[in-house]
């Protein structure tokens, strides 16, 4: 199973001729994910990395059956190729473009409303289910296969989390990045949903940061709907109030955007809070071994009758 | 991108909404011609920096004759305002802002933001104008009425007239604070602002509203379509050094702990910093040096942080996705090549290329301190500040 892409992902790259598109278009059908074309306006027709080009979104679709794209047009343009491929009936739309209007995000947010399509982005690192479908910038030989959901802002911070748990032995059943921006496609709370019910996933792992609510919302749902570990971390303990930490959402508007605060909620509602970034694989590895002994012992009722 | 409280008024003037008579001076002189062209029989003197809380450091005086405006100007232009928001340092005043005095009735609040949790434009008032409307909200909630705007259709009368009518308004007032709402919701959007707000917006004596106080950020990303917004940037009211980092295409803020810090990506910046922390150490700075991160690049980061006299260590911390470990390494050999550099640096590389980065490092015979983990990283960071040879 896994989340949002697998596979049987059929993938286009929207601005599939750019050069980073191309670069990142190598990167993941080497690593075995099905690109099936692109979509770059006034190319159509052409071939492109032994793909077929289309002019719009619709032909790709209607000539190659995709249903995930992923996004490199530039800021100005980025909106509009969103919305295209909402329209056209894309189901996951990964936009990896980083400077995105937070207006024009206002206004695709109100565009999705009525159809099913998931947006990751903007000025995200991507989506990764190990050994099947890499719609991202991510390297993805870091990434082993294996049975925990990561769901970061940051790319580079997942990548450091996904080294630590690996270093334990711990895999990825599907890793998202959500992306910096403070109005973004896909927030924590649906893709909790996805992964709480997504058979392939025994824990979750949600790597935050100042700003926003985004975080203890997720983990207010998860307390109420979720059985497995959940385990939390929120960058920004040493951030200055007012200030846009690198991310434009990464800011401290009020004391509950603090890393502080939204850890206290966070425990308050039962995650598994790491304090230090280092020990991010140390309490993935602890919350989901204490969770199988749990289920251990009530699967074994002599171990409590016995008492 | 922040602008000057006279630059929104202007902006505001320009789509119809009341502002009060006045116009902005670099001089004492040229603030008394001012208060003479706009005319009336008292003024207020404001001092135009970025910062909020003005007034009770004293950057607001108010004029009985055009000799105190001449010496509020005098007084204010050219001295260092300190306020609750500019820290220790304060900001240096280049210009005052000369308006008529106004005879006030109310006060109230009235902004725009886009909203996180409806993802949304979403206009906010309040009958407690004239305070700091994140007090209001926590204190008495109820006091502060929101009301989000659907950006298919914009704000809409009934909604403006809902919003004025809980904050206690009634008859025209109605009216004429709805006209308010919508020309600043028009500015806001047609501008790609993040934030605006008049506080106070005040009705005067003979029942009119005008906006007292403005302020105004807007979308650094929309700029590239604002281009009349991006002139009114204020480089004298940026650190200079983020100035410097940012044409340089990187992220730097000033902090004031002794462990430099150079890092790819915002998150796994913060978390260094706080892993510093964690370790007794506190960050000099936020630097990412973001994706595809080629040697000069790395070498300006060198540079500017280690411009900063506070900075013991140097802690580099990369985790290459895009970006490459030879091409890091290649950056640091150069950035150390290129100058004197007196501090201890901690390395740590990990990702796309570490052999071909570790082998250039190591191969170079720079005399670095190598970390594996982060963990590793910021404690040999905080030791080497301590002074302890690691």
């Amino acid at each position: 199973m896994s989340i949002l892409v697998n596979k049987d992902s059929r993938v286009i790259f929207q601005g599939f001729t750019g050069q980073h598109a191309t670069f990142h278009a190598q990167e993941a059908i080497r690593m075995g994910t099905n690109v099936v074309g692109g979509v770059t306006p006034g190319k159509g027709g052409e071939t492109h990395i032994d793909r077929p080009v289309f002019d719009t979104v619709k032909d790709a679709v209607a000539e190659t059956g995709a249903d995930v794209s992923v996004v490199f047009v530039p800021p100005p343009f980025s909106a509009d190729a969103i919305m295209e491929a909402i329209e056209a009936g894309i189901e996951v739309i990964v936009v990896i473009t980083d400077g995105v209007p937070v207006q024009d995000m206002v206004r695709v947010k109100r565009y999705l409303i009525g159809h099913d399509a998931i947006i990751i982005g903007p000025n995200t690192a991507g989506v990764i289910t190990p050994e099947e479908c890499k719609v991202g910038i991510m390297p993805a030989h870091i990434y082993p296969k294996g049975r925990i959901g990561l769901v970061s802002r940051s790319g580079t911070l997942n990548y450091e989390a996904v080294e630590q748990m690996s270093e334990l032995g711990l895999g990825i059943s599907t890793s998202i990045s959500i992306g910096g921006d403070p109005v973004n496609g896909c927030d924590f709370l649906t893709l909790m949903k996805q992964f709480a019910d997504d058979p392939e996933t025994d824990a979750v792992l949600m790597i935050g940061e100042i700003g926003g609510s985004q975080e203890v919302d997720a983990a207010t749902w998860a307390k109420a709907h979720m059985d497995k570990p959940l385990i939390g971390f929120i960058a920004g303990a040493t951030a200055p109030p007012g200030r846009t930490m690198g991310h434009a959402g990464a800011i401290i508007s009020g004391e509950s955007d603090t890393a502080q605060a939204k850890m206290r909620r966070l425990d308050e509602l039962g995650v598994s809070v790491v304090q230090n970034a280092a020990e991010i694989g140390q309490t993935v590895l602890q919350s989901v071994n204490g969770r199988s002994n749990e289920r251990d012992e009530a699967a074994n009722p002599s171990c409590v009758s016995s008492v | 991108m922040n602008i000057h409280e006279y630059q929104t008024k202007e902006l505001f003037r320009s789509y119809g909404m009341p502002v009060p008579e006045g116009r902005m001076a670099h001089s004492a002189n040229k603030a008394v011609s001012v208060a003479e062209q706009v005319g009336g029989d008292g003024w207020v003197v404001k001092a135009q920096i970025h910062a909020g809380g003005r007034g009770k450091a004293g950057g607001v005086q108010l004029a009985r004759s055009l000799d105190e405006v001449q010496q509020h100007a005098e007084k204010l232009i050219g001295s260092r305002l300190v306020t609750k928001q500019t820290g220790e340092t304060g900001r240096m005043v280049n210009r005052v802002l000369v308006e008529q005095m106004q005879q006030i009735d109310k006060e109230y609040y009235l902004g725009l933001v886009i909203d996180r949790a409806s993802q949304r434009i979403t206009l906010i008032a309040s009958a407690s104008g004239g305070m700091d409307i994140e007090e209001v909200a926590a204190a008495t909630p109820d006091q502060v009425i929101n009301e989000v705007v659907d950006p298919a259709v914009g704000l809409q009368d009934f909604q403006c007239r809902k919003v004025a009518a809980a904050i206690g308004l009634n008859g025209k007032q109605i009216i004429k604070a709805g006209r308010v709402m919508k020309q600043l919701y028009r500015c806001f959007r047609d501008k790609d602002a993040l934030m605006v707000e008049i506080n106070p917006l005040v009705t005067t004596q003979d029942g009119q509203f005008l906006a007292l106080d403005g302020k105004m950020s807007f979308d650094g990303n929309a700029l590239f379509r604002q281009p009349e917004i991006a002139d009114l940037r204020d480089f004298d009211e940026e650190d200079p050094k983020e100035v410097e980092a940012s044409g340089h295409d990187l992220n730097y803020i000033a902090l004031d702990g002794g462990v430099g810090c150079i890092v790819n990506g915002a998150g796994l910046a913060m978390a260094t910093m706080d892993a510093i922390s964690l370790y007794g150490g506190r960050p000099a700075n936020f630097l990412d040096v973001g994706g595809g991160a080629s040697p000069e690049k790395i070498a300006n980061a060198f540079r500017i942080v280690l411009e900063d006299p506070n900075v013991k260590v140097l802690l580099l911390n990369i985790y290459a996705g895009i970006n490459r470990c030879d091409w890091i390494a290649e950056g640091i050999v150069k950035a150390m090549a290129d100058q004197t550099i007196e501090v201890p640096i901690v390395v740590r590389l990990a990702g796309t290329n570490l052999e071909a980065g570790r082998k250039i490092l190591s191969e170079s015979g720079l005399d670095y301190i190598h970390a594996d983990r982060l963990s590793d990283a910021a404690e040999k960071a905080v030791r080497a500040v301590n002074g302890e040879v690691v």
